[in-house]
């Protein structure tokens, strides 16, 4: 992905000819915004790019992407993805999915692709509901949550993405919002600049299903108090005063108030997301509102060999030792003999 | 080497070496064939095997055969009937009784044939007075202690020691054959150079049972079959899933592709994927995935990025991958999917061969779904037909499904060397730059298929999907051009005909009984007629290795014939395929269904019945 100078983009030249068909006010369109801002940014050739996804709202982005596409089956796209990197390991390629499409249906094929660390950005719109089949709970729905196939509330414990894929032994996450478009930069960009599985949650709105379900930690007037958004090398430190921080109390997190107790800016937790250690990393994914602020931002990103990488080191390792240079010379290898 | 009293000179002998599934059978019959082979003798294996890696010792579920049928004419199959059985336990000689007749000779490990190991074989006393064998030419030979005489001055721990009875046994076997030793030799030298002693044990037990067998005079008289008249060149053994793994090869090679393989180790299909997790040398890439689905997307997603790309599997796996087959029907790429057919329904007989996917490959999927099915018929064949599998495919962009199985995957036989000059060249239906915009599914004329843009080329950026399309790659719900598409896709795999060599009829082209059968039947078939022939019965064969499309002429070679049989390792599915495309015709059956190859007896004997109205 060379030539990052020579190529000038405005987001246009990343909007392909088909009518956005996401509802009116839907946190899709906030994310399609802000991806072809930084694709835009980013400097790498548009034949590069390749967009994968599954089945859901979510999937139909590449559609509206003016790259390389491929729309896959429910569950699915991060093996379609592997596929693609493995064969051109040159593509930037981008999977587009959902709550439910990565960790309900296609869930084994995303903790694998995590473990293997192949080169792909999976950017997991959770609006912790089913859309396209109109409002059934998701494997992010809050337990007790009244849907058409949970009438009574569901009694399932969700999945805490971070933590998920932490535990699969991921190597980048971050967190964005929908229509947080300076964030949401800031994000995606990182996404794209990182070699190996990198999952990016993307709260996003579904405005007809699930309308709100996110507002106690996306809303204007009180976000900076609910969340906090992560720099790596930066204090952890939020609120709208930047008055409240995170220290280590024990084996916990703990909020605290700058300048009450004693505690000052220097006495909190300063944000490394490099470190390879995951012990912080799993409970900052975790944090939720109201105990803790909800953390956004590049909560993870943690250097290390990609599957496709390590995959063109073994070919060219074998190669170079190897006696069979061709067809002919594998079927002329081994035991043979002459018949005359 | 040694004197003989009484050579008798065969045509084609049957070998079949039978015993516990951790007594080393399968090597033990390797080594005898490629010995057999490597003399001039054409050759046909076939490894029969539990499930288990090591079953309950000494019960019947618990053996591993492998059998090996040599000639000095051409031999089409394994063979029907064991002329020498080598038991090391009763329970071989249960699991194998009908595979004997009264001049099979058994050579048998008579040390392991003591009360306990004979009633867990389920007899009583006497395995040979219970299953009537004691008229049979019967070699007992206390094999267990001879191989701890031998053995009794190295320094070797006792578990070792009888970890080398095989060899003495195959000793025996070569006396008895007047083969030579030098290739086992060679290899025990090979696979133990780095354990001298082991590789001492071996090589002296295999010679003790060589000597063995000629002290004992019991062997006599012993066999020669001399070298068959095999067509020039260089020649190797090859079973059938290497074979379809270099096919695909090839073809990726012929198309200046890189190979790529996404799959899910399954019995009897493994054998691919490890065969080509091997050849990074020739580029090929391979994925093990973390279940089929996987498999097959990681396939897609690479086919779509312009490798040719296999998935491979047997029966269950090829159920889980139906979903994504229609993806790639829909995004009209060129795949292979492998499906080494095992007997089902579910787990079914997972080691046992059976042909009947056939309905699966064709139907198994929602909507309107054509793909190519093709199928190999014997194992140097899958070479072949994996070939044609990866041409077809590129050429006309369309998944194509190979249908193999486990009797084909196992077996080996010995195969000349074809060179890749001599291959076939493929043309891949690159989009090429022009003027205007590239449409995803702007077509050949001829054959249909659309042109091939690759992620990574300038200006020809596109969507594709599972959901109906337009001509230009857009989403399209519009009721008329849905079946515009449905009736396009259908009519692209129908015109694969135009590629599809005419039926090649062994025998004459009219007669009393035309033989029908499809893929692996191929070998049976054959030798059933060939001896149909000699015995004056006006009996033909043809094999089909296109089943979608169908060859041209079918119609044209079924109407030489008075009576159609269709023969297959299934209730019927090709026959019934058959009544549904040529409905003129009466079409007999002849199946079967215990996870076993049809034998040429049973054939012989369905087709003189029916034509002799009984």
């Amino acid at each position: 992905m060379a030539d990052t100078n020579t190529l000038q983009y405005t987001a246009k030249d990343f909007k392909s000819d088909q009518e956005v068909r996401w509802c009116p006010g839907c946190g899709d369109h906030g994310i399609l915004a802000s991806l072809q801002k930084t694709l835009a940014e980013l400097g790498v050739a548009k034949e590069k790019y390749v967009f994968v996804s599954g089945i859901g709202c979510s999937s139909r982005l590449p559609y509206y992407m003016n790259t390389y596409g491929f729309h896959g089956i429910h569950g699915r796209a991060a093996a379609i993805a592997t596929g693609i990197k493995i064969a051109n390991p040159d593509l930037m390629v981008w999977e587009m999915t959902g709550d439910g499409d990565a960790l309900a249906i296609g869930g084994n094929h995303f903790i694998h692709a995590i473990r293997r660390n192949i080169d792909i950005k999976i950017l997991l719109f959770n609006n912790e509901i089913y859309g396209l089949t109109k409002g059934q709970y998701s494997p992010t729905s809050s337990k007790g949550l009244v849907t058409k196939t949970s009438p009574y509330g569901t009694i399932e414990e969700p999945f805490t993405i971070g933590q998920l894929v932490i535990g699969a032994h991921g190597r980048f996450f971050a967190r964005t919002v929908d229509y947080n478009l300076q964030l949401s930069a800031e994000v995606y960009k990182a996404t794209a600049l990182f070699h190996g599985t990198a999952v990016v949650e993307a709260i996003q709105n579904c405005v007809i299903f699930a309308d709100g379900v996110h507002d106690n930690i996306t809303n204007k007037e009180t976000r900076d108090d609910r969340t906090i958004v992560l720099h790596h090398g930066q204090p952890m430190v939020f609120g709208k005063e930047h008055d409240k921080g995170l220290i280590l109390d024990g084996l916990k997190l703990k909020v605290v108030k700058i300048g009450e107790d004693g505690v000052m800016e220097k006495d909190l937790l300063v944000h490394n997301a490099e470190e390879t250690d995951p012990g912080i990393h799993y409970m900052l994914a975790g944090m939720k509102y109201p105990e803790y602020p909800v953390a956004m931002g590049v909560i993870r990103a943690v250097k290390s060999q990609t599957y496709d990488g390590a995959m063109v080191e073994q070919h060219v390792r074998v190669k170079s030792t190897s006696k069979i240079k061709c067809m002919d010379d594998l079927l002329n290898s081994g035991s043979t003999w002459k018949m005359k | 080497m040694s004197k003989r009293l009484k050579v008798i000179e065969k045509d084609a002998v049957v070998i079949k070496f039978s015993g516990d599934s951790g007594d080393g059978m399968q090597l033990t019959g390797t080594l005898f064939s490629n010995t057999s082979a490597l003399f001039g003798n054409d050759i046909s294996t076939f490894p029969d095997y539990p499930a288990e890696i090591r079953a309950p010792q000494g019960t019947v579920g618990g053996v591993s055969g492998f059998q090996v049928h040599i000639g000095r004419r051409h031999i089409n199959t394994p063979g029907d009937f064991a002329d020498v059985l080598v038991a090391m336990n009763p329970a071989a000689i249960r699991a194998n009784v009908s595979c004997l007749t009264k001049d099979s000779t058994i050579i048998y490990d008579s040390d392991n044939f003591t009360e306990k190991s004979i009633q867990r074989a389920g007899y009583i006393a006497d395995p040979f007075a219970e299953d009537k064998l004691d008229t049979l030419n019967l070699i007992p030979a206390p094999i267990t202690s001879l191989v701890k005489e031998a053995l009794k001055d190295m320094e070797i721990d006792p578990k070792t020691v009888l970890r080398t009875k095989n060899m003495f046994a195959l000793g025996m076997v070569y006396w008895l054959f007047d083969s030579k030793l030098n290739y086992t030799e060679e290899f025990i030298e090979d696979k133990f150079g780095k354990k001298p002693l082991i590789a001492e044990a071996n090589s002296k037990v295999l010679r003790a049972g060589y000597y063995y067998a000629e002290t004992i005079e019991a062997l006599t008289p012993s066999y020669h079959v001399s070298p068959a008249p095999i067509e020039e060149g260089t020649y190797r053994n090859i079973n059938g899933n290497q074979a379809t793994a270099w096919g695909l090869l090839a073809a990726a090679e012929k198309a200046g592709l890189k190979l790529f393989i996404g799959s899910y180790p399954i019995t009897p299909a493994t054998g691919i994927l490890e065969e080509l997790a091997l050849r990074k040398d020739l580029g090929a890439k391979s994925l093990q995935a973390e279940d089929e689905i996987a498999g097959i997307c990681t396939a897609i997603g690479a086919s779509y990025t312009g490798c040719l790309a296999v998935t491979s599997t047997s029966g269950p796996g090829l159920a889980l991958k139906s979903e994504a087959i229609n993806l790639a029907v829909m995004t009209e790429l060129p795949l292979v999917i492998v499906d080494v057919q095992r007997a089902g329904p579910s787990t079914g007989l997972p080691t046992k061969t059976e042909q009947a996917d056939l309905w699966q490959a064709l139907y198994g999927r929602n909507g309107e779904s054509p793909v190519v099915v093709i199928a190999a018929g014997t194992p140097s064949d899958c070479f072949k037909y994996a070939f044609e599998a990866g041409k077809i495919a590129l050429e006309h962009m369309t998944p194509v499904i190979l249908l193999t199985d486990s009797y084909l995957a196992n077996g080996s036989e010995p195969w000349k060397i074809p060179a890749m000059k001599d291959l076939p060249a493929i043309r891949v239906p690159w989009a090429v730059k022009t003027d205007k915009d590239y449409l995803p599914y702007e077509r050949d004329p001829k054959t249909l298929a659309r042109r091939w843009a690759v992620p990574g080329t300038p200006g020809m950026e596109h969507r594709i999907g599972g959901l109906e399309k337009t001509i230009k790659g857009s989403v399209s719900y519009t009721p008329e051009n849905h079946e515009v598409m449905v009736r396009m896709r259908d009519e692209k795999v129908e015109r694969v005909v135009a590629d599809v060599p005419d039926l090649e009829i062994t025998g004459n082209k009219s007669g009393e009984l035309l033989l029908i059968g499809w893929g692996s039947t191929y070998g049976h078939l054959v030798s059933a007629v060939t001896e149909l022939h000699e015995e004056g019965y006006k009996v033909s064969a043809v094999n089909f290795n296109y089943i979608r499309p169908l060859p041209a002429n079918a119609a044209k070679v079924f109407a030489g014939f008075k009576k159609l049989v269709v023969c297959e390792l299934n209730t019927g599915q090709f026959a019934n395929l058959l009544r549904m495309k040529y409905q003129k015709f009466t079409y007999h059956q002849y199946n079967k269904i215990q996870g076993l190859p049809f034998t040429v007896k049973e054939i012989k004997e369905y087709c003189i019945k029916l034509l002799e109205g009984k």
